[in-house]
C-alpha cells in the first residue's frame, strides 16, 4: 500500500517536476506532499484505532429466538414475554436476582405474620410508571386484583389464590390476607406474571407495555423487533440503566443466528439457539460463549393412568434403560446436566439423584419381566417439533430397544396440537417437553395435569411446603420431594438444558445464569 | 371488455368467498385452540374460559364467520389474537416486504429466463441449449428453501458479502434494504426462472418455424433481428400464461423462504399465524394471497391483449 502510494506520488511529483524545472521549490512540494499524505494516512490509522473507545457504546442489540406474542407478562404464558420485559419495562413488588434468590423491588421491605396469614410491604416511595401515574399501594393492589379476579387471565393465576383480601392504609403500605400459609407466595411475586401494571395503562401493555423498570417501551416491529429506550426518570437513583437503547431482534434460524453474531449484526444472543454450533465460536477474537443454567428441565412425561405405565415397575425400567449421558451428547452436544428428578441443581435443597435408577440394562430387563413384560412392549412418544425432543427421543428409542422396548416417535405440533392431544385430552402414552418455569415440582400434585400421577404422599410435602417460610425447612422438605420422585418416576427424568450464552467481549452484565427465564439489562454495559 | 372484467369479478368474488370459509373450518377443526396457546401449561381450567370469553372464542363458528366476514365488507379485517393490534396495519407492513419481494424475483427470473430461453431455441443443440437445460433441470429438481439455504452458507457464512438474514426496514435505506431482499429474491426466482426458461425454448423454437419466420429471413433480415424483434414477441403470450400461474407458487414459495431468511414478510406472518392458530390474522392473510393470485391472473389476461393486437378486436 505505501510503496504503491509512493510510486504514485513520485510519478505525479515527476510530472508536476519537469513542469516545474525552473522553480527551485518543486522537491520541497514534493516533500510536503509526501507529509501531508503520510500524515493523512496515519491520522486516519490513529482515528481508526480510537473510534470505539472514543464514542463509548451505549446500544446494545440482542439476538432472540422466539418473537414474544404481545408484551404483558401478567395475561399470557409464553416466556419470550418477560424475556423482553421483565425488569426492564415491568417490575415486580419483589424481584429475583442472578443466584435465584428474592431481593426487594418496589416494596422495600415486607413484614410476615408469625401465622403466616398477613404480609405488610412497605412500597417505595416516589416511584412513577413511564406514563407519569403514581406507583403506589392502590396501584399495587390494583395489578394484584386485577391477577386474581374472577375475569384474569393471568397464566399464574393460581399464585394469588391464597390471597382473600388486599388492605391499602396508606399510600405506602400494602398488606395481603391470606387463607392459608404459603411459603411461596414471596418468590411467586418476583416472576414475570406478577409484575405491577398501572391502572390507567394497563389494558394497553399487550402492545405498548407502560412499567416502571429502567427501560422504557418505544416501539414493536411486529415479526422483526422490539426496541426500548432508557428510563431517564427511573426511581432508583443508583440501579439506572447505562444503555440508552436496547433492541432485541428475533430470529429463529440457528444459522442465520450465528452470521448474525459473527457479521455484528447483533452483539449478543443470550440464548443461542444450537449447541452443535456452540464450537464454530471457537477463537472468534470478537465474541466470547458462556455456558451456563436455566431451569429447562427436559422429561420425559408418561401418562401413569394408561397401562403399562401405570405399573412402577416399568416405568423405573425404562429409566434403567436410559443412559442420561448418552441422551445429553446426542441431543444437547454434550452440553447438559443429568439430572435424577424434577429439579435442578440451582434449585434450593437440591439431592443428585441420578444414581437412584442407575442405567442398567440388565436389570432393566428382569424389571419388565417382573412386571409381565418379558418380550418388551410398544408404544409411542408424541414429541413436539423443537430440536432436543425429536435428538433425544431418537437416542432413547435405541436405548430402549436394547431391552426389547418399541418406541414409535410421532411428531406433534407445540405447542397447539401438543397442549390439544397431552395437556388437554391427556390421550397420549409418552411425551417429551422441556418444562421451562422455575421450582415447578409441584406440577406432579396438581389435578388434572398431564402426567396422571396420584400419590398422596407428595401431594402432603406439597402441602406442607406452602405452610412454612423457613427456607431450611422448605428445603428438606422439597428434598423428599425430589427422592419421591426419583423412585416413582412418572416421567423420565432427563437433564436440565445448559443457557448458551454468545455475547461480544465488550458487552458486560449479562446473566450468565438463567434462574427465571429473563434477559435483565439493568446493569449491562459497553467496557471501554 | 366488460363482460370479461365482469366475470373475473364474480370469480374473484365466489373464489374468496369459498376460500375463505374453507380456512375457517380448517382453522376450527386444527387441535389446539389460541387460548391455551396463550396461557400455557400452568392455566386453570376457568382461566382458559375467561380468555376464551375475551376473545369471542366461545361463540360458535359460523356466528364468528359471519361477524368477521361483515367486518371484512365494512373495511375492518379484524384483530390479531396474538398480537392484539388491527390485522389491517400488520398486514401493510409486511407487504412492505413481500411486495417488492415478489416483484423482484418476477423481475430476476424473466431477466435471466426470456434471454437465456430464446438463445437456446435460436441455437438448438448448441451451447446455450445445454447450459439451458441443466440450468432448468437443476431449478425444476431442486426446492427454492434448499438454494436459499446454500446461498446463505456461500454468500453469508462463507464470504460474508450479504447478510445472513432479517430485514432491515425500509427505514434504513434503500440499499441495505435492496440487499436483504436480493438473496431471497434469487432463491424465489431460480425454480420460477427454471419453468420460464423451458416455456420460453418451446414457445420460441415454434415461432421460428412458423412463417412470419421465413418471410422475414427471406427479406434479408439478419437472424438476430428475426428472433428478437419478431420470433420473441410472437412467443410471449405462453410466457406470459405460466408467469401469471407461477404468481401462485411465489407466494407459496415466499413463506419458505422468507422463514428461512426471517424476513418478516406475508408468507411469515401466515406461518406464524398458523402456529399460534390466530384465526383472523390467517384468514386475512389468506384473503389477500387469494386475491393477489385472482388479480394478477386478470393482469395477465389483459396484457395479452396489450402483446397481441389480433385479440384486441374481438372486443
Amino acid at each position: 500500500m505505501t510503496s504503491w502510494l509512493r510510486k504514485v506520488i513520485a510519478t505525479a511529483a515527476g510530472r508536476q517536476g519537469n513542469k516545474l524545472m525552473k522553480v527551485s521549490r518543486a522537491p520541497s512540494a514534493l516533500l510536503a506532499r509526501r507529509f501531508y499524505l503520510g500524515a493523512a494516512v496515519s491520522v486516519g490509522l490513529v482515528l481508526l484505532g480510537q473510534t470505539p473507545a472514543e464514542a463509548a457504546k451505549t446500544t446494545l442489540t440482542l439476538g432472540m429466538t422466539v418473537e414474544p406474542t404481545g408484551l404483558d407478562p401478567t395475561i399470557a404464558a409464553p416466556v419470550a414475554i418477560g424475556q423482553v420485559t421483565w425488569q426492564n419495562v415491568f417490575e415486580g413488588l419483589v424481584t429475583i436476582d442472578e443466584t435465584g434468590k428474592i431481593q426487594p423491588q418496589l416494596a422495600k421491605s415486607w413484614e410476615v405474620s408469625p401465622d403466616g396469614l398477613t404480609y405488610t410491604f412497605k412500597l417505595q416511595s416516589g416511584v412513577k410508571f413511564h406514563d407519569g401515574e403514581a406507583f403506589d399501594s392502590a396501584a399495587a393492589k390494583f395489578a394484584l386484583d386485577r391477577a386474581r379476579g374472577a375475569d384474569s387471565v393471568n397464566p399464574q393465576k393460581r399464585f394469588f389464590a391464597s390471597i382473600t383480601s388486599i388492605e391499602t392504609p396508606d399510600p405506602e403500605t400494602l398488606v395481603l390476607h391470606l387463607s392459608a400459609p404459603t411459603g411461596s407466595l414471596l418468590y411467586w411475586l418476583g416472576w414475570p406474571a406478577s409484575v405491577m401494571v398501572g391502572p390507567k395503562s394497563a389494558a394497553g401493555d399487550k402492545t405498548t407495555p407502560v412499567g416502571t423498570g429502567p427501560f422504557k417501551f418505544v416501539n414493536w416491529a411486529k415479526g422483526d423487533k422490539v426496541e426500548l429506550a432508557r428510563n431517564a426518570d427511573y426511581w432508583s437513583k443508583d440501579a439506572t440503566a447505562k444503555l440508552d437503547k436496547v433492541t432485541f431482534r428475533f430470529i429463529a434460524d440457528p444459522q442465520a443466528q450465528a452470521a448474525a453474531l459473527k457479521s455484528g449484526d447483533v452483539d449478543a444472543i443470550p440464548e443461542f439457539a444450537a449447541p452443535e454450533l456452540m464450537s464454530s465460536f471457537d477463537g472468534d477474537a470478537k465474541l466470547t460463549t458462556k455456558i451456563g443454567n436455566t431451569e429447562l428441565k427436559v422429561v420425559a412425561g408418561m401418562n401413569n393412568a394408561k397401562k403399562p405405565f401405570d405399573d412402577k415397575r416399568v416405568r423405573q425400567a425404562l429409566m434403567m434403560a436410559i443412559d442420561r449421558k448418552t441422551v445429553i451428547d446426542g441431543a444437547w452436544s454434550g452440553l447438559g446436566t443429568a439430572i435424577g428428578s424434577h429439579y435442578t441443581p440451582n434449585d434450593p435443597g437440591y439431592v443428585d439423584l441420578t444414581g437412584a435408577l442407575p442405567y442398567d440394562p440388565e436389570k432393566a430387563k428382569a424389571l419388565l419381566a417382573e412386571a409381565g413384560y418379558p418380550d418388551g412392549f410398544t408404544f409411542t412418544i408424541k414429541s413436539p417439533q423443537m430440536a432436543y425432543a425429536p435428538r433425544s427421543a431418537q437416542v432413547m428409542q435405541a436405548m430402549l430397544a436394547e431391552i426389547g422396548v418399541t418406541m414409535n416417535i410421532e411428531p406433534t405440533e407445540f405447542p397447539a396440537k401438543w397442549v390439544q392431544d397431552v395437556m388437554k385430552d391427556r390421550a397420549y402414552e409418552m411425551t417429551i417437553v422441556a418444562h421451562a418455569e422455575p421450582l415447578d415440582i409441584d406440577i406432579y400434585a396438581r389435578d388434572p395435569y398431564y402426567f396422571n400421577y396420584k400419590n398422596p404422599a407428595f401431594n402432603d410435602l406439597m402441602k406442607k411446603v406452602q405452610e412454612t417460610s423457613d427456607p431450611v425447612a422448605q428445603a428438606k422438605i422439597f428434598g423428599d420431594a425430589q427422592k419421591i420422585l426419583a423412585e416413582d418416576v412418572p416421567a423420565l427424568y432427563l437433564f436440565v438444558m445448559p443457557k448458551l450464552g454468545v455475547w461480544d467481549k465488550k458487552l458486560k452484565g449479562l446473566w450468565e445464569n438463567e434462574p427465571i427465564p429473563s434477559n435483565v439489562l439493568t446493569n449491562v454495559s459497553w467496557e471501554d | 371488455m366488460i363482460t370479461l372484467l365482469s366475470r373475473r369479478l364474480v370469480g374473484l368474488i365466489v373464489t374468496l368467498a369459498v376460500v375463505s370459509l374453507l380456512i375457517f373450518a380448517v382453522m376450527d377443526l386444527l387441535p389446539g385452540d389460541q387460548a391455551s396457546i396463550m396461557l400455557g401449561t400452568s392455566a386453570a381450567p376457568e382461566t382458559l374460559a375467561s380468555l376464551r370469553h375475551e376473545l369471542g372464542l366461545d361463540q360458535p363458528l359460523l356466528w364468528r364467520y359471519g361477524e368477521w366476514l361483515a367486518g371484512v365488507f365494512r373495511g375492518n379485517l379484524g384483530q390479531s389474537y396474538t398480537y392484539g393490534v388491527p390485522v389491517a396495519g400488520l398486514i401493510l407492513e409486511r407487504l412492505a416486504v413481500t411486495l417488492p419481494l415478489a416483484l423482484m424475483a418476477i423481475m430476476l427470473s424473466v431477466a435471466i429466463a426470456i434471454p437465456l430461453g430464446a438463445l437456446a431455441a435460436a441455437h438448438r443443440g448448441g451451447l446455450p441449449d445445454a447450459v439451458a437445460s441443466i440450468f432448468s433441470q437443476m431449478g425444476i429438481a431442486v426446492a427454492g428453501f434448499w438454494v436459499a439455504l446454500l446461498l446463505i452458507m456461500l454468500f453469508s457464512t462463507a464470504l460474508g458479502w450479504m447478510p445472513a438474514g432479517g430485514f432491515p426496514g425500509w427505514n434504513a435505506g434503500f440499499l441495505p434494504a435492496l440487499k436483504a431482499l436480493l438473496m431471497p429474491a434469487v432463491a424465489l426466482a431460480f425454480p420460477q426462472a427454471a419453468v420460464l426458461t423451458r416455456v420460453t425454448r418451446s414457445a420460441v423454437l415454434e415461432t421460428l418455424h412458423e412463417d412470419f419466420t421465413r418471410t422475414a429471413l427471406a427479406k434479408g433480415l439478419s437472424k438476430r433481428r428475426v428472433l428478437w424483434r419478431h420470433s420473441v414477441p410472437n412467443a410471449l403470450v405462453p410466457v406470459l400464461t405460466i408467469l401469471g400461474l407461477q404468481f401462485t407458487f411465489l407466494v407459496a414459495g415466499a413463506v419458505l423462504v422468507e422463514n428461512v431468511f426471517n424476513l418478516p414478510g406475508l408468507g411469515r406472518l401466515a406461518y406464524q399465524a398458523l402456529s399460534q392458530r390466530d384465526i383472523i390474522v390467517m384468514q386475512d392473510v389468506i384473503l389477500l394471497f387469494a386475491g393477489l393470485v385472482i388479480v394478477m391472473n386478470f393482469i395477465v389476461d389483459l396484457s395479452y391483449l396489450a402483446i397481441d393486437p389480433r385479440l384486441r378486436k374481438g372486443i
